[in-house]
């Protein structure tokens, strides 16, 4: 179960402190301690620290008396978990069909070269996340970059590097 | 978009409590109405959002507010889900001269209320005109984009505020629930959904009767359940649907279950769709308010409660036995479907489920009944289906058209063609397993139903339609959703797991290069077993698009591996662009566009592009007017 432990030593971060307060309230309050419900725990638990804080998903484990493999096996199976910590700002490429043929490809390479970070990863000092989404349903207005829920419509090599220069500069 | 907590629904309204005080409210409602009221509706489906309707909305409110009206009645804001016609966004709609205007921005908002709406003067930039065309279409009726559709799940959308309950009960929601909880038996209803031969639209095309039929069949307690898991890329029908007209989906869930006795139901919708969850939420929450779901809905006895779970991004949990896992709190792993799941499904209880589309078109099957709705479409695949063409084509949105028409019609009548001087040289239908349709070159036409595509060795699918232009690369476009099902495969079945990652090995070996003779052959049985030997749907059909496209384009394979060309300009190891002397007029408008300064030449005459600095992104190949740049 090493995969569990926070991945991010190298790179500075911060202990997460945990409000167990909040966290029964969601667990117990929110969804009654319901198993079956146990997906949208983790997804409200992931929305309060932007992902899966390893003492957090233990908690939880314990609440509801499910096994932690479990727990780590729903978290690596369903593409919106992270185990990992985001960072200030995620960026997100859409790379449906539709962006996809308007060059969203192209874009996620760029991004990754320019800010040193494959897609999924977090920059080393915590400002950025690339991600990439299979589809956002925005085909018209194709390619689609979304910044923590702001969209981006019609995105260019030049939207990019606007957004990381502003990035660079802060 | 309005906050759930702004809800109108007045909290004097009491529940309704009969049938009969359903209409009674609905008349009341009706009485209300001026029909001549001035009225701006503002689309605000995902693609109007992007590009920024939310703000023109709350322009308008603030313009309008600081005007003195003197007694006239003040314009009514409304924002709608999605009209469909996204790529000409954000839309405004004027009521009721039925006044359309598009790409309507922030700036123009005090435009239209100081010209339009206070002296009736027309905008005449923010008309819409067809491609090629100098006449502006002033009605949006008269638009060939709409004009040409026949819109029955798509009926509301645009005309209802998916954010107050009323304006849907004021346009018929909820009267066929009433019709069948009052004068209607469960076989009934069961009956007139078989006649209307409608089939699944979320992509196998399985009967819908035959389905509840064998639900109802069963003993015990009884689920329904919608799949709103829209995972397709580049497909966003069912996301309109719950954005644009919930109380449909909803009526026809309610519907189902008493049909097959249920009286639990659960709406599996895609996490990446935040809007879709918070529209639907609310529509739950004033449906139970009124009455008209919850416990002894219209005082009836019949109790029918509806719980949203989202999903957390995974393709695969658009699976019945998947999805029903995923409900369960566990991961979205298919199991082998020995035991149907309307027989064995959530928690291991009899579970119909159906998708978003099929429920939305129920309460028009029993208000209309079976033969009303067999009228549209043809023998084998009855009523419309809505599409969601996207792509290299002009009007890029979603289209709602009877089974049966024309593909060709689809792309140049509703779709307007091809832009940018291209030509069509395929349709690809039915999302990453579907395949790529031919047309105009190989097959001449198509019409479109579950069979005629099938033949065609695509599938219906959700209702993804992907229209490709001469730039497309066939073996880039079988690589893309090969990687895609590569990520989305759940890795339990070898076929499907390897079968996808071996196919995706040799695709990207062909995409850089290093193809070699054998290749086509060995992607052909690859796929060929993996299609015949996974257990779920997603595996036997993951091969299509690789399928597909070496059956109707094996030419581009061949150019591809023996000649090391890729003909269509997007494989970057295997094309250079080059600019022709006798067409160039040195206007130097590639020169402006290369962002590495490839490109040098003097005004007016033939300019060239440095190989060693060309990074193959295509700007000067795009902005030629003259197709001067080629690609060699």
């Amino acid at each position: 179960m090493s995969g569990t432990a926070c991945q991010c030593q190298e790179i500075e971060c911060a202990e997460v402190e945990i409000d167990y307060t909040l966290l029964d309230k969601i667990i117990r309050d929110d969804y009654g301690g319901n198993r079956e419900a146990m997906i949208m725990m983790m997804q409200a638990i992931q929305r309060v620290y932007r992902f899966l804080p390893e003492a957090a998903v233990k908690y939880l484990s314990q609440v509801i008396e499910v096994p932690l493999t479990k727990i780590y096996e729903v978290a690596t199976f369903y593409a919106s978990f992270s185990l990992e910590p985001k960072g200030k700002y995620i960026l997100s490429v859409c790379t449906g069909t539709a962006c996809h043929l308007r060059g969203s490809g192209g874009m996620v390479e760029h991004i990754s070269k320019r800010m040193g970070i494959a897609p999924g990863k977090t920059t080393a000092d915590m400002k950025l996340t690339l991600e990439t989404v299979n589809c956002v349903g925005a085909c018209a207005v194709a390619p689609v970059v979304v910044v923590d829920e702001k969209y981006y419509p019609k995105a260019d090599i030049a939207t990019l590097n606007d957004f990381m220069d502003r990035l660079d500069a802060e | 978009m309005i906050e759930a907590t702004q809800v109108a629904t007045s909290p004097e309204v009491n529940k309704i409590t009969s049938p009969a005080g359903l209409d009674i409210f609905r008349k009341e409602l009706d009485s209300k109405l001026d029909p001549n009221a001035p009225l701006l509706i503002v689309c605000c489906g995902t693609g109007c959002q992007a590009a920024g309707s939310s703000e023109v909305v709350d322009k308008f409110r603030e313009v309008l507010s600081g005007i003195g009206w003197g007694g006239k009645v003040i314009p009514l804001v409304k924002p709608t889900g999605c009209h469909g016609f996204c790529s000409r966004g954000p839309l405004v709609i004027i009521e009721p001269q039925d006044l359309f205007y598009q790409r309507v921005t922030v700036d123009d908002v005090e435009d239209i209320v100081n010209k339009t709406i206070l002296n009736n003067e027309v905008i005449r930039k923010l008309q819409y005109k067809p491609a090629n065309s100098k006449e502006v279409i002033p009605r949006a009726s008269d638009i060939p984009y709409y004009a040409k559709q026949t819109r029955l799940v798509l009926k509301n959308i645009g005309k209802v505020d998916p954010t107050e309950i009323n304006d849907s009960i004021v346009r018929g929601s909820y009267s066929a629930l009433a019709k069948v909880l009052t004068r209607m038996s469960p076989d009934q209803v069961i009956d007139e959904v078989a006649n209307s031969k409608l089939r699944g639209r979320g992509g196998a095309g399985f009967p819908t009767g035959l389905k509840w039929e064998s639900c109802a069949k069963q003993e015990g307690t009884r689920y329904v359940i919608c799949n709103a898991d829209e995972g397709d890329p580049g497909a966003f029908m069912d996301r309109s649907l719950l954005e644009g007209d919930p109380h449909s989906v909803l009526e026809g869930m309610a519907i189902c279950a008493y049909a097959v006795g249920s009286n639990r139901g659960y709406m599996y919708v895609r996490a990446e769709y935040p809007l879709a969850v918070k529209t639907l939420t609310a529509a739950i929450r004033q449906a139970e308010a009124l009455g008209l779901l919850g416990d002894n809905i219209m005082g009836t006895g019949f109790d029918f409660k509806v719980t949203i779970s989202t999903g957390a991004g995974a393709f695969i949990c658009g699976e019945s036995s998947a999805l029903m896992a995923s409900l369960e709190g566990k991961v979205g792993r298919p199991r082998p479907k020995y035991i149907r799941s309307v027989e064995k499904g959530f928690r291991d209880c009899p579970s119909n489920l159906n998708n978003v589309e099929t429920y939305a078109n129920i309460p028009d099957i029993i208000t209309n009944g079976g033969d009303w709705y067999k009228s549209f479409g043809t023998e084998r695949s009855s009523g419309t289906k809505v599409f969601a063409l996207t792509g290299n084509v002009y009007n890029i949105g979603l289209v709602e058209v009877p089974m049966g028409i024309s593909l060709m019609e689809i792309v140049y009548g509703i779709g307007g063609g091809i832009p940018n001087k291209r030509s069509l040289k395929g349709v690809q239908t039915g999302g990453p397993s579907g395949g790529c349709i031919p047309i105009p070159h190989k097959i001449p036409d198509i019409n479109v139903g579950y069979g005629k595509l099938a033949e065609a060795g695509s599938i219906m699918g959700s209702g993804g339609m992907i229209v490709m232009d001469e730039d497309t690369c066939m073996i880039e476009v079988a690589r893309y959703f090969v990687n895609f099902l590569v990520e989305e495969s759940c890795g339990q079945c070898t076929p499907c797991r390897e079968g996808l990652i071996r196919m995706r090995e040799i695709l990207n070996r062909i995409t850089q290069g290093d193809g070699k003779e054998g290749d086509v052959e060995l992607l052909d049985e690859i796929g060929n077993f993996t299609n015949n030997f996974s257990l779920c749907g997603l595996g036997t059909s993951a091969a299509n698009p690789v399928l597909s496209t070496i059956r109707f384009f094996r030419d581009e394979y061949d150019a591809h591996i023996r000649d090391k060309k890729c003909p269509a300009g997007v494989c970057k190891p295997l094309f250079h662009y080059d600019i022709e002397a006798e067409t160039c007029t040195g206007c130097g408008l590639c020169k402006t566009k290369c962002p590495v300064k490839a490109i040098t030449g003097e005004k007016k005459k033939t300019h060239v592009i440095d190989q060693s600095l060309c990074i193959k992104c295509m700007e000067c190949y795009k902005n030629c007017k003259f197709r001067s740049v080629k690609i060699m």
